[in-house]
């Protein structure tokens, strides 16, 4: 008799299979829910990433990267060392010479607040210590000037640029800072220092990312721009 | 080496490819199949056959791309050149997560558009949490790079002189060419993903669709091993552009780089920018422990 009682009590009692039956039941639930949703519940609707781009989506840069002629014909020769630099990045409001317009012009070398000229110059590059008058040189303002007094032209900007980051210069020559383009193992294609940093204010400036690659719960219908998936999403309009 | 002495043993492969051979002799020879059928039947693994045979393969490649996509197509065949060792540097400090590279890198090697395949996925992390690969988000999308407190780590294949995919491989489909570039031999890759799964980056993308890419989109400039258009159900990895690097030319994603936070050279040339970094900063390797020693090396210029 008191056997068969210690057996019952190890069966479960109907509130027990009730509870089970209830978590077996929602589990079921939320299964089908995310087989029926493909399983991309839990992504942010705001998230990124459920629109397919390609290259093709940005003709606006440059992939396919030709080098200059120049840097092309050099390349046969596979003469490590070759190395060859763009012209300097002018902007295209001034023209090159600068003599032509400064050669009439009187020098004023006081320090002060250009108005009449160069006054979109921002100099955001230690302002308190320095003056246009520091690198550019006064009597010839087709050169920049060293701090020995040595004249440089604008081709060969980096050596003022050296004369304080001399680090940053030291890595630019072994090819560790700054890009190169053509042959790891013969003519390269330099960059001056110029063409990356704004000399006036050298902070590298922001600049919008390419589009995040696509998730996987929406692989299968990113690249259809007419799914509802692609409508939501904003931005990088070709 | 096999004692001269030895009888000649026929062993269940080289029984295997002489009765295929037999077969698809008589197969061809009744239905007058096309030229390239026979080729094709018989194509072995890549590492195996002869350079006449290889270049035959190549022809017939050249001339199928050419008709499929429109456009003279080439297809290099080049070899490693002795005493070259690829290494791989890229400047964390530098980075800004401009996704440049990853599109570059579609752009030459001719990654499917539909469904999309990246060789390059770029890590967003946490400045404060320093690299914390579980914490990184690949799909952050702000109007502007760098954000703060942000910094960025592009992980592509790390070309592992000690690489788990090419050990995995149960077809020998894939394989560490001389120069030190993991290759995979699209015809002969049976898309069984364990490769996928032994990688520890990431780095091994599977074609689960046919690939498509639009014929004007198509770079014609390829290698056979490279970034020839891969048929449905393979596996495909970044190559360091080797059409590219065994003309001597940098890899596109060195090239595209804004910031030039990407370095390439020669690990056995001393004065190589590769080896001058390696020297001179600070360089780690992504998951050293696991002993994969990779050639792709992260360093920090400042």
């Amino acid at each position: 008799m008191k056997e068969s009682e210690e057996r019952q009590d190890l069966l479960p009692g109907w509130s027990a299979l009730v509870v089970m039956l209830t978590i077996f039941a929602a589990l079921s639930v939320i299964t089908l829910m995310t087989l029926l949703h493909g399983g991309d519940d839990h992504i942010d609707p705001e998230a990124h990433g459920r629109v397919a781009y390609g290259p093709a989506d940005f003709p606006e840069i440059d992939f396919e990267m030709q080098l200059q002629p120049h840097v092309e014909e050099a390349a046969g020769e596979r003469e490590a060392g070759t190395f060859t630099v763009p012209p300097p990045p002018f902007s295209d409001d001034f023209i090159f010479p600068c003599s032509e317009c400064h050669a009439d012009l009187e020098t004023d070398t006081e320090r002060r607040e250009l108005e009449a000229f160069h006054e979109d110059i921002v100099l955001n590059h230690g302002p308190e210590e320095r003056w246009c008058l520091d690198c550019h040189n006064t009597d010839d303002r087709d050169n920049l000037r060293l701090v020995s007094g040595e004249l440089v032209g604008f081709d060969e900007s980096y050596k003022l640029c050296g004369q304080c980051h001399g680090t940053i210069f030291r890595d630019w020559r072994a090819g560790i800072h700054g890009r190169r383009r053509g042959y790891w193992d013969g003519a390269k294609e330099y960059l001056l220092c110029a063409h990356c940093h704004d000399p006036h204010a050298p902070k590298y400036k922001p600049i919008a990312p390419l589009p995040p690659p696509v998730r996987p719960q929406f692989l299968a219908q990113a690249a259809d721009p007419e799914s509802e998936h692609a409508e939501a999403e904003e931005g990088h309009e070709p | 080496m096999k004692k001269n002495g030895d009888p000649p043993r026929i062993d269940r492969r080289v029984f295997m490819a002489g009765g295929t051979t037999a077969m698809a002799a008589i197969a061809a020879g009744i239905t007058g199949a096309p030229a390239g059928f026979i080729e094709n039947l018989l194509h072995k693994n890549f590492k195996e056959i002869s350079p006449e045979r290889l270049q035959r393969i190549v022809q017939e490649m050249e001339a199928d791309y050419t008709a499929k996509y429109g456009k003279t197509v080439t297809v290099s065949t080049t070899g490693a050149q002795p005493g070259v060792v690829f290494g791989y540097g890229l400047d964390l400090s530098r980075c800004v997560g401009c996704r440049r590279c990853v599109y570059a890198c579609v752009d030459e090697n001719n990654q499917s558009r539909d469904p999309q395949i990246h060789w390059i996925r770029v890590l967003k992390m946490d400045k404060s949490k320093g690299i914390h690969l579980e914490g990184s988000d690949p799909y952050y999308d702000p109007e502007e790079v760098p954000e703060e407190n942000a910094f960025y780590m592009p992980v592509a294949c790390q070309q592992c002189s000690n690489p788990p995919c090419t050990k995995v491989c149960p077809v020998e489909a894939t394989w560490q060419e001389p120069d030190g570039i993991v290759v995979v031999d699209y015809d002969q890759c049976i898309g069984c993903r364990c490769c996928m799964a032994a990688c520890p980056y990431g780095a091994r993308h599977f074609n689960w669709a046919e690939p498509e890419i639009a014929a004007d989109e198509v770079n014609p400039d390829m290698h056979y091993l490279g970034n020839r258009p891969r048929p449905k159900g393979v596996v495909e990895k970044c190559t360091f552009c080797i059409q590219r690097v065994r003309k001597g030319r940098y890899p596109a994603c060195v090239e595209i780089c804004p910031v030039g936070a990407r370095k390439f050279g020669n690990l056995l040339d001393e004065e190589s920018e590769i080896r001058v970094l390696m020297r001179e900063k600070r360089v780690f390797v992504l998951k050293e422990d696991l002993n994969t020693q990779p050639k792709f090396y992260y360093f920090y210029a400042t």
